[in-house]
């Protein structure tokens, strides 16, 4: 397997306080991951020093199997950054917000127009960014991100704030991104929309990974109950232990047609994380 | 050189929107036009005011604006991406450097033709000018460099900038202050700028202006090794 971005010892601390303790993660190429974690747990600092904005005070990372520490420019070019708190030139327009990129990038004001067809601001390419709304900028610094057509994109809560469908917008542009082979690295504390958008996610609680893998898997891990929970047509619910002794049953109750709903009783992310660490993930 | 000239287009493109950065470069130099046209006074020296506010546009514009783009650039963590976008701190204070230059030099072409310098005179009031340009732009990364927001920057660049400029003109009615006045650079440009006339170049006045760049540049360089842009 193919890894886009590894972390292996990562140890930050900022004076007395540690931020991250023993980061070890590794992202497959391709996949889009998240790191989960509550404000404060060390999300921007780790895609910080993933991206070679900050050192560590231990521990190595890589992008594309290039340390961090050591990013050329070549390097940079292949990866795109949407950070919470990227300024935009709020007094220029969209247009000349991407110009100066371009610039520096060596590329054409061609690449600038599909950019921002891409992120749905080809309209108001001439507006300056100070009259764009929070969802408005935030596609912007998307856009900005996608200036280079990237291999990965980091994406610091990409969808913080925004209404729910300039959220879903830039969902879809996240998936749309996977299905061309790129690698998303995303950082959130819904962990909704990581269960629905993330292939592999990392739990991060006070600068220490304490869970990762895919959502399905971790969900099933957690479920201590192992029951089936079957809503019945008479308005009562009813549950079975999750196994073979229970088929007959469920069969029994959907051939006579009494059984309208059948879940399983594992937990999500956000209970998942209350159970290990006592916290909920969107405090 | 890609790199900064994205930076000094950028900011060339931005300057008609910046109205505190752009009223620095015009201010001054409208004001001159006004009075050298508007106001005449008996017995009042040749070109007073296009001298005076030469002095002041120079102490006042190149600094005030570089720790105000700078600082600007850092509060919204447009510098950052800058940053990471490759662009070496060298290059972006090379390219926003250029662009304060550029923008005060055309602000001396203005106070050259309203003094009705020529020749000899207009290449010395340039050279001195361009002198002055340099220290405050110096100044001005110093105080950028150094703070974390606008309003940090602007508490400081504030009284920086106003003993830089209005010492000069102060220095003429009371001798306690010119004997002071004397250690600042502005003073040495007001003088050399006085001078132009009678042809005369002070030796004082270069040692002071030299000392001034060797000891601006070494402090950059310390703060911004400590620091860094970001």
């Amino acid at each position: 397997m193919t890894y886009a971005i590894t972390a292996a010892g990562i140890t930050m601390s900022f004076g007395a306080h540690k931020v991250l303790d023993g980061i070890d993660m590794k992202v497959p190429a391709g996949e889009i991951f998240g790191l989960l974690g509550p404000s404060g747990a060390g999300k921007t600092t780790l895609i910080k020093i993933l991206t070679g904005q900050t050192a560590p005070d231990s521990g190595a990372a890589s992008i594309n199997g290039s340390s961090s520490d050591r990013l050329t420019d070549a390097d940079r070019m292949k990866f795109g950054i949407m950070m919470d708190d990227f300024g935009v030139y709020e007094r220029l327009s969209c247009f000349d917000n991407l110009k100066l990129f371009a610039r520096i990038y060596g590329l054409d004001d061609s690449r600038i127009k599909s950019v921002l067809e891409k992120v749905g601001l080809a309209e108001a390419a001439k507006k300056p960014a100070s009259a764009l709304s929070k969802g408005m900028t935030g596609r912007l610094r998307l856009a900005r991100a996608f200036m280079t057509d990237p291999y990965i994109l980091f994406l610091d809560e990409p969808t913080s704030g925004l209404d729910p469908a300039a959220a879903d917008a830039i969902r879809r542009m996240i998936i749309a991104e996977k299905s061309r082979g790129r690698t998303v690295f995303l950082t959130t504390h819904d962990m909704a929309e990581a269960a629905k958008l993330c292939d592999h996610i990392a739990l991060l609680n006070d600068g220490t990974i304490v869970e990762q893998g895919s959502p399905a898997e971790i969900c099933r891990k957690y479920d201590h109950q192992r029951r089936l929970k079957i809503h019945l047509s008479d308005g009562s619910d009813t549950e079975l232990p999750y196994g073979a002794g229970a088929a007959a049953e469920i069969a029994e109750l959907i051939r006579s047609g009494r059984a309208e709903t059948i879940h399983t009783t594992e937990p999500d992310l956000e209970t998942v994380f209350m159970e290990l660490t006592g916290k909920e993930l969107s405090a | 050189m890609k790199n900064i000239k994205a930076i000094f287009l950028k900011q060339m493109k931005d300057t008609l929107r910046n109205k505190p950065v752009l009223i620095q470069f015009v201010l001054f130099p409208a004001l001159v036009l006004i009075f050298e046209n508007a106001v005449n006074i008996e017995n009042m020296p040749e070109h007073f005011f296009a001298k005076l506010f030469a002095v002041m546009f120079v102490g006042m514009a190149p600094l005030t604006c570089m720790s105000a783009l700078i600082a600007e650039e850092k509060e919204k963590n447009t510098l950052r991406v800058l940053l990471m976008s490759g662009v070496k701190p060298a290059e972006y204070l090379i390219g926003t450097g250029a662009y304060v230059f550029v923008m005060c030099l055309a602000g001396t072409a203005v106070f050259a033709a309203a003094a009705g310098f020529g020749g000899s005179d207009l290449i010395l009031f340039v050279g001195v000018m361009l002198a002055g340009i340099i220290l405050s732009e110096l100044a001005g990364a110093l105080i950028g460099v150094s703070c974390k927001n606008q309003m940090t920057a602007s508490s400081v660049s504030i009284p920086v900038m106003m003993l830089i400029s209005f010492l000069p003109m102060l220095s003429m009615f009371n001798d306690t202050i010119r004997s002071f006045a004397a250690v600042t650079y502005s003073q040495q440009i007001s003088d050399l700028i006085n001078g132009i006339g009678a042809a005369e170049v002070k030796p004082l006045s270069l040692a002071v202006i030299g000392l001034y760049l060797v000891a601006e540049t070494a402090l950059f360089m310390a703060v911004y090794k400590r620091r860094g842009l970001d």
